[in-house]
């Protein structure tokens, strides 16, 4: 059955079917509709789970790093600066191994204040042990939700689903809602093999020596290594169960392209916008990244093999260093024999602007430009 | 007084605590009188060390070690996590120090108090960052010598009123307890069990070597900390119904002050105004509550 939904409200339902059962979260434009969509579901008995009204987003994850642990089902959302907040609890997440999902609704990060999407307070979560998924439409939102709660359960690493302030968050789409029979055939309730239960008792976060540390850190690497394949079957199953497929990486008309516009987010149907008209034009390619981490590199080599050019747009921006899914793209690419020659673009910050009329204008003037320039290069705002 | 007798201890010997701590002690008999269908989540502190390093531990219940400021939260959130899978009977415990509770947790312990989760909160406060060596918190008392308040610049204001602070939140119990009277500690645990919604109990635990005392005399130090009513036992429900426990005869505050090498800077002066303050707050509190249920 096919809904008029926004991304926030594709969050919520997805939530809903999953069988939440511990909900912890604090408001924060954009994500606020989020939160409020759940504590109405569960109000209304919709949703058979508790609803936690927490004083901050630190305590949104300690609620959900508890209920995980005690072998719940525990969702939280959030936006910007609460993502940051939660900053030390997401390695505690991750390094627990406790499969929590996490939606973050991308803005940018204060100071000074705006509300604009930009990727950067997601971005900055890069290193903290989760999995993150970057969303291009509602659908996308509902179906990385539901593959992402069994991804977690199943890697036992936690998983942040990512998607653009307003641009995805507030924007209605025709987006298909499975039924809950369909959604508990794909994802069963979690089954904890390791919790706080009174009838086992064990201690789990305690001190341990730096070789038992060192040991963990490797074993969450190699997991994580794993949990890209894991991905992509748990992908298989989903397609199978409701006709949509995603992969880590995707390409659009790459072979043979003069130029390949290297994507996530909604920047993604920007570009597939201008694609579309854009018949007569040069030949222009794109390739989507849903997966920052595991970060795919070995997708990213194979669908950039062979290619003359690629430009990596980036909306977000390690100051001194420059776009931040650049930086990890062009590392991917070391040693590729029939690399292509990359540039490094930052855009949109701060939910500015970025239209299909953009992209056309981006496009002339690389390929006006004689090689690559080293330099990160700035959309026009 | 007769002491409870610990016929099943859920604390193992061997753990990391210094001779004569008084948290251990009190985990002891906090664990005594809740029993093995507990789960205990503790922040950092000298608990969260004390237990033991992997592959050891020394509370024999399930125990998560979460992060520093987050002890009512995550014992909330694993309330919740186990009330979802049909089980409403543990009890779940946070289990804090006085920074943990009075400092970089007391959000997080209003959040939890205000929304009054079906927790028990025990702060053992040993009035310091004791595990990091002695530094000051809001928990430390006036002209305490501490690593961070040296001599020249000793602590200059009033230990933070705590149980004030949670009165306001209108919590269905309160009370305080320490170790030096297990049995008092216990019944005040056993019943805190019995009761739904935020719970929080507050321990006065001596540490030897922050207080700068011998180890063996952490009993006594207890014990003159109720007797000179610095630190006296009693209970609050629902935020005004004031209850004082039994207690021996009111004594000066010049032995518990003198005992300790932390309060070594304290002048006769210094010793009358604190015998003031203590008076005025004695006599507060008696006037709050109701007579002592039971005998001592």
């Amino acid at each position: 059955m096919k809904r008029l939904l926004t991304g926030n409200e594709s969050a919520a339902t997805a939530v809903k079917f999953s069988r939440a059962q511990v909900i912890a979260a604090y408001p924060i434009t954009p994500q606020t509709s989020i939160a409020e969509k759940l504590a109405e579901y569960v109000a209304r008995g919709e949703l058979k789970g508790r609803y936690m009204k927490v004083e901050s987003e630190t305590a949104a994850m300690a609620a959900c790093i508890g209920a995980s642990m005690a072998g719940a089902r525990a969702f939280t959302a959030t936006s910007s600066q609460g993502l940051a907040l939660m900053h030390e609890l997401l390695h505690w997440a991750s390094g627990a191994r406790l499969p929590i999902v996490l939606v973050n609704v991308n803005r940018s990060m204060a100071a000074p204040w705006s509300l604009g999407v930009d990727q950067n307070d997601s971005l900055s979560q890069r290193d903290t042990g989760w999995m993150q998924l970057y969303c291009e439409t509602g659908q996308e939102v509902l179906d990385s939700i539901l593959i992402a709660f069994r991804l977690a359960e199943e890697t036992h690493l936690p998983v942040m689903v990512a998607m653009d302030g307003f641009l995805l968050s507030h924007y209605f789409e025709p987006v298909d809602i499975p039924s809950q029979e369909e959604v508990d055939r794909f994802l069963p309730r979690r089954k904890a093999r390791f919790r706080l239960d009174p009838k086992h008792p064990s201690t789990f976060g305690g001190g341990v020596s730096s070789g038992v540390l060192y040991d963990l850190r490797r074993k969450i690497q190699a997991d994580m290594e794993a949990a890209s394949e894991h991905f992509e079957k748990l992908c298989t199953g989903f397609s199978r169960a409701f006709g949509r497929s995603y992969r880590p990486v995707e390409t659009f008309q790459t072979e043979g392209s003069d130029l390949t516009l290297i994507t996530s987010g909604t920047l993604t149907g920007t570009v597939k916008a201008f694609l579309k008209g854009n018949r007569q034009g040069p030949k222009v390619g794109l390739v989507k990244i849903r997966m920052f981490r595991p970060f795919p590199g070995e997708e990213i080599r194979r669908a950039l093999k062979g290619l003359k050019r690629v430009a990596i747009l980036d909306r977000n921006l390690s100051p001194g260093a420059g776009g931040i899914f650049s930086q990890e793209i062009k590392a991917s690419l070391l040693g590729l024999e029939g690399a292509p020659s990359v540039v490094s673009v930052v855009g949109g910050l701060g939910g500015v602007d970025i239209t299909p009329e953009h992209i056309e204008r981006l496009v002339k003037e690389l390929l006006s430009r004689k090689g690559s320039p080293v330099e990160t290069l700035w959309m026009e705002a | 007084m007769e002491c409870p007798r610990l016929h099943e201890e859920l604390v193992s010997p061997g753990h990391f605590a210094c001779p004569g701590c008084g948290e251990t002690i009190a985990f002891r008999h906090v664990l005594h009188a809740l029993g093995k269908d507990t789960v205990v989540v503790t922040s950092a502190g000298c608990g969260s060390v004390v237990d033991g390093y992997y592959p050891t531990t020394a509370s024999k219940l399930p125990f998560f070690h979460c992060s520093f400021g987050t002890a009512a939260t995550t014992a909330a959130g694993v309330k919740a996590g186990l009330e979802m899978q049909g089980n409403r009977r543990t009890t779940v415990l946070a289990w804090a120090g006085d920074g943990g509770t009075f400092d970089i947790g007391l959000q997080s312990l209003s959040g939890a108090a205000e929304r009054n989760e079906d927790i028990l909160y025990v702060c053992y406060d040993n009035e310091a960052y004791m595990n990091t060596g002695v530094q000051r918190s809001s928990a430390t008392p006036k002209g305490t010598w501490t690593t961070t308040t040296p001599k020249g610049a000793l602590e200059d204001r009033p230990k933070k009123n705590l149980i004030a602070i949670l009165a306001a939140h209108e919590i269905p119990y309160l009370s305080t307890a320490t170790v030096a009277y297990p049995k008092d500690l216990e019944g005040k645990i056993r019943r805190a069990k019995k009761m739904k919604g935020f719970r929080f109990i507050h321990i006065l635990s001596p540490c030897p070597p922050g207080w700068v005392y011998p180890p063996e005399k952490t009993v006594r130090i207890a014990r003159l900390a109720v007797l000179s009513r610095i630190f006296p036992l009693f209970e609050i429900e629902n935020g005004n119904e004031y209850s004082l426990s039994p207690m021996e005869e009111k004594m000066p505050v010049t032995e518990y002050i003198r005992a300790q090498g932390r309060f070594r800077n304290f002048t006769e002066e210094d010793i009358a105004a604190l015998q003031k303050n203590v008076d005025r707050a004695w006599e507060d509190l008696v006037a709050r509550s109701r007579p002592a249920r039971g005998k001592g």
